[in-house]
């Protein structure tokens, strides 16, 4: 076995275990090597419960970003505020109306964003204005039991 | 035992040896591994595929099997099986190779002339277990993924988009990770008892034999204890 044939064996099977390990991290983990391409909008919800970070935003039902992290506002401390990643080169109107929405029965929570008719985009960092919250599928039930509806 | 190990650990990181004697280690431990671990990954993702179809069938959720064969394998099966075949395949002649070097009173020859037996025998064969083990098990991963998407989406008839998507929206970072630390402790635990054993073995061919069957007897158990360990703290 001479050196450059035991060189090339090893760095054969270096190489196919690194790209392995590359394409779990990045593929499945979601790691992020570049970012920059995406902008930050924040919006105050009465309740995001059920909402994680890392859910989809969606517009007509195009994913057009991420839930970055969520937290309570600051500013009112019983409100909670989430900051959405939003894609870069897409636009969103300052009047957009965001609601946490569920996909299916026991589906995932995820933001869903519908446009308004402002022409004026909406600047990063920009919070958004019009906002619904999650739906709570036992409130409502014991609404209809207790005869409020 | 225990400072058969720390003095290993001391020495890997202060004196890791000739890179020759290392580069040998992680042809033998990694490189020839290759065959049976992607073997053993296609089979384990395949079958895991086929009971994962089934259990998930009763329940009309057929999308998730993505999710249950990529978490599956990642945390556990990936890990714990490319240990085991490791072990079975270089744990055992680590040992035999060291405890013949025992028997045949090389190791003493090589105290006799100053030189660490620690530094030629069991430092690089500690370094390439520790480098290879997780690169294999992110092999087998891999290789597993793709045996369960064999048998589920081109036989079984799933959903390949679902199989995917359901995939990378349950599997995170810390998954992986775990499963990583994982392979690495496992490579740790597949150097030190296949060298300590190997290095106290006893009188004779008898004792070469005894002491390779203990090492991979030990290893394979401690592999599965230290796994539960592992992830009851890292979960």
């Amino acid at each position: 076995m001479n050196m450059a044939k035991l060189e090339m064996m090893v760095g054969i099977f270096m190489l196919v275990g690194i790209l392995c390990l590359g394409y779990l991290s990045i593929k499945l983990g979601k790691m992020e090597l570049i970012g920059g391409d995406y902008y930050t909008v924040t919006a105050g919800f009465d309740s995001v419960s059920g909402l994680k970070p890392g859910a989809r935003v969606e517009i007509a039902g195009v994913e057009v970003g991420k839930v970055e992290r969520i937290g309570l506002d600051p500013a009112s401390g019983d409100r909670a505020l989430a900051y959405l990643k939003i894609r870069a080169g897409i636009s969103i109107s300052d009047d957009v109306i965001a609601s946490v929405r569920t996909s299916g029965i026991i589906g995932d929570k995820f933001i869903k964003l519908k446009p308004g008719g402002s022409d004026k985009p909406l600047k990063p960092n920009g919070k958004i204005r019009e906002t619904e919250s999650a739906i709570d599928i036992e409130e409502l039930v014991s609404k209809f039991i207790h005869g409020k509806v | 035992m225990g400072w058969f190990i720390l003095y290993s650990l001391y020495m890997a990181v202060c004196r890791p040896g000739s890179p020759l004697q290392i580069l040998k280690q992680m042809r033998f431990i990694g490189t020839k591994s290759l065959f049976v671990i992607i073997l053993t990954a296609a089979f384990t993702g395949m079958v895991l595929g086929l009971q994962g179809y089934y259990t998930l069938a009763k329940f009309g959720s057929e999308g998730m099997l993505g999710t249950a064969v990529a978490l599956s394998l990642i945390r556990e099966l990936g890990p714990v099986l490319s240990a085991l075949m490791v072990t079975g395949r270089a744990g055992s002649a680590i040992t035999a190779e060291i405890g013949i070097m025992r028997i045949s009173e090389q190791i003493d020859a090589l105290e006799t002339m100053a030189l660490d037996p620690f530094k030629y025998l069991v430092t690089p064969k500690l370094i390439a277990a520790m480098v290879a083990l997780p690169l294999l098990c992110a092999i087998f991963d891999v290789v597993g993924i793709y045996g369960g998407w064999l048998v589920g989406v081109k036989l079984l008839g799933v959903n390949p988009g679902a199989y995917f998507y359901e995939m990378e929206k349950a599997v995170e970072l810390r998954d992986i990770t775990s499963g990583f630390a994982k392979s690495f402790s496992f490579g740790v635990i597949i150097a030190w008892i296949g060298c300590y054993k190997g290095y106290y073995a006893g009188h004779g061919a008898e004792g070469v034999s005894r002491a390779t069957t203990e090492s991979v007897v030990l290893t394979s158990v401690l592999i599965l204890i230290w796994d539960y360990f592992l992830t009851s703290v890292l979960l």
